[in-house]
């Protein structure tokens, strides 16, 4: 297998043994990122320096007796989770050219660890979208078809991984923007339970719905690099400060007794026939495993993409009111006043998802409109929460389609804001009630990935890797790999990328 | 239509965002199309359900008040687009 390819188990062992260095392996992922990202648009910027350097630490702390669990594997990281030095821009005009003066906790975490960053990833502009279309800079592609959506917000990272421009990825979720963009592109995406993960440096979208969590090859990995990730800091006050479990212990492939729910609202009249076979066999699968299956109801399902939409923009235009123009990111020329270059500034730098979703929670928010939806939205996210504490009162996990449908083509969506939201229409539940879940692969429908999607309860990721891990090593779908035309000889991709975004 | 021009002119004032005309027309329609959709919050009776503001279940996280190092000046206005003396500047705001 080329070493591009590799997870990072395989990876780890290889680098253990002393069969491979840190440094060929990251120049490895390097020219892999050179042959095909001028077709798949994944990375926003490639930082090779950076990543040659910290492979040659990696490797002098190898040599030091140093066994960390990332030590030595390149990755990708979303663009909006600040990098000290480096350019980190949310994916919005409005940031170009914002360099953060410290690292975000989690990116300090990996670091730690002995991770190797290969460079920023493209995304919806503040993480709010379902494709990456809505990216200021340039639309990433699924590796699986190159003119379908990779999905989002963390279509950069997950797509980076489906098109082994990464041996890892990491990608945030607001309400499913690592899981639907891990299954478009048919890879495993882990979203913490909230709390889980530092959200400090991590730029702001909706604060009660945010967490970062991995993107990658298979379950193993993603029980690694949550491993990382995860852990109290004392930097976010919702951090929780429950101690973290040893991830790898949850990864058996016995499953005999685990209680699994399948929601009935979850197959719903309007998704694709092959998505809903592709699911229903894995559900097969987990009850020939010796998973005891039933059948459950979450009657406010229908309520929870209203309710996002309220409360995810409501949060979100409090939180980008600070993108004043006055000190940090784009700010107009020769504004006449001080309420000029504010209105100018934020006319100038922000596209039209965030332009909508700014004016749609100042409106919910503001006043004569507050009870009828900022406060109504919130007592219907009580409802919906509710929904899940009486199911997980009775099984482990949750499991159902990740999204109801396959990746769609490019520009599909762009003129009904409506519909582009109804891509989210089975991961957004989860961070109302603030569950952990993943997405795995599960199939193909028409030649294109489907992605099982599991819920578990807070602080229940052991629960989800346990299921997720029986039921990939049971099954095919996470060896196959999109096959890419390799015709391209691009090597000044990082002077280009950056050349376009300033 | 629960959205009016005026509403929408409104709201972007509040939310100091300039708009074109071309912008305040297509958000007043699709606005309008996603508060529509959102109108079916009304038939639930939430009379006696309390709000969830936040699920992690963490409450006034506090720390010792005590002084530590934080960034420096030179640090802090290295993003700014304008900075005079030390200080991020802006224009008048008294005339």
């Amino acid at each position: 297998m080329e070493l591009h390819a590799l997870t990072i188990h395989a990876a780890r062992a290889a680098l253990q043994s002393g069969d491979l260095t840190s440094v060929t392996l990251t120049e490895s992922l390097l020219n892999r990122i050179y042959a095909v990202d001028n077709q798949i648009r994944a990375y926003l910027s490639v930082t090779p320096e950076v990543a040659l350097e910290q492979a040659e630490e990696a490797d002098r702390r190898r040599a030091a007796g140093d066994t960390s669990p990332l030590l030595g594997i390149p990755f990708a990281l979303k663009d909006v989770i600040c990098t000290e030095g480096l350019t980190t821009t949310c994916g919005s005009r409005i940031l170009h050219n914002y360099i953060p003066p410290y690292d975000a906790t989690a990116y300090r975490r990996l670091r730690e660890a002995g991770a190797i960053l290969l460079g920023k990833t493209n995304m919806d502009e503040f993480a709010m979208g379902s494709s990456t279309e809505n990216s200021a800079f340039f639309t990433t592609r699924n590796p699986w078809d190159l003119e379908r959506v990779p999905g989002g917000s963390s279509g950069g990272s997950a797509a980076a991984v489906a098109a082994d421009e990464a041996i890892f990825g990491i990608g945030t979720d607001t309400g499913g923007s690592i899981r639907q963009p891990a299954a478009l592109v048919g890879i495993v995406g882990l979203r913490p339970t909230y709390g889980r993960v530092s959200r400090f440096g991590l730029v702001a979208y909706g604060s009660s719905l945010d967490q970062i969590g991995p993107l990658t090859k298979d379950v193993t990995d993603a029980a690694l690099v949550l491993g990382a990730l995860a852990g109290h800091d004392p930097l976010d006050s919702t951090s929780l400060p429950t101690p973290v479990p040893n991830y790898e212990t949850a990864l058996r492939s016995d499953i005999r007794g685990l209680r699994v729910a399948v929601p009935k609202e979850y197959f719903v009249e309007g998704m694709e026939p092959g998505v809903e076979r592709a699911v229903r066999d894995a559900i097969q699968v987990l009850a020939g495993l010796g998973a005891e299956v039933g059948e459950v109801s979450l009657p406010h399902t229908e309520y929870a993409l209203p309710t996002y939409y309220i409360i995810a923009p409501a949060e979100a235009s409090a939180n980008l009111a600070r993108y004043d123009g006055v000190r940090y990111g784009h700010s107009a020329a020769n504004p006449s006043d001080i309420w000029d270059l504010f209105r100018t500034t934020r006319d100038e730098g922000f596209g039209a998802e965030v332009k909508r979703r700014i004016m749609l929670g100042t409106y919910a928010l503001s006043a004569g409109y507050y009870d009828a939806y900022y406060r109504k939205a919130q007592q219907t996210r009580t409802l919906i929460k509710r929904d899940f504490d009486q199911v997980f009162t009775h099984y482990d996990v949750v499991v159902c389609p990740t999204s109801p449908s396959v990746a769609f083509p490019i520009g599909a969506r762009v003129d009904n804001p409506l519909q582009m939201y109804l891509a989210d229409i089975f991961t957004l539940s989860l961070n109302l009630a603030g569950l952990c879940g993943m997405s795995i692969p599960c199939g193909f429908s028409e030649g294109l990935p489907v992605g099982l999607q599991f819920m578990g309860p807070p602080l229940g990721e052991p629960a989800l890797l346990r299921a997720a891990y029986a039921y990939e090593q049971a099954t095919p779908w996470h060896t196959m790999k999109a096959s890419l035309p390799l015709d391209v000889t691009s090597s000044e991709l990082n002077e280009t990328d950056e050349a376009e975004i300033g | 239509m629960p959205l009016d021009l005026a509403t929408v002119e409104q709201v972007a004032e509040l939310a100091k965002l300039g708009l074109t005309d071309d912008e305040k027309a297509r958000f007043t329609e699709q606005l309008s199309a996603i508060l529509d959709y959102a109108a079916r919050l009304q038939t639930l009776d939430t009379s006696a359900i309390p709000a969830t503001a936040m699920v992690g279940g963490l409450e006034n996280v506090m720390r010792p008040d005590e002084a530590r190092p934080s960034l420096s000046q030179a640090d802090v206005l290295a993003n700014a687009p304008r900075s005079h003396a030390g200080q991020f500047q802006v224009p008048a705001i008294l005339d």
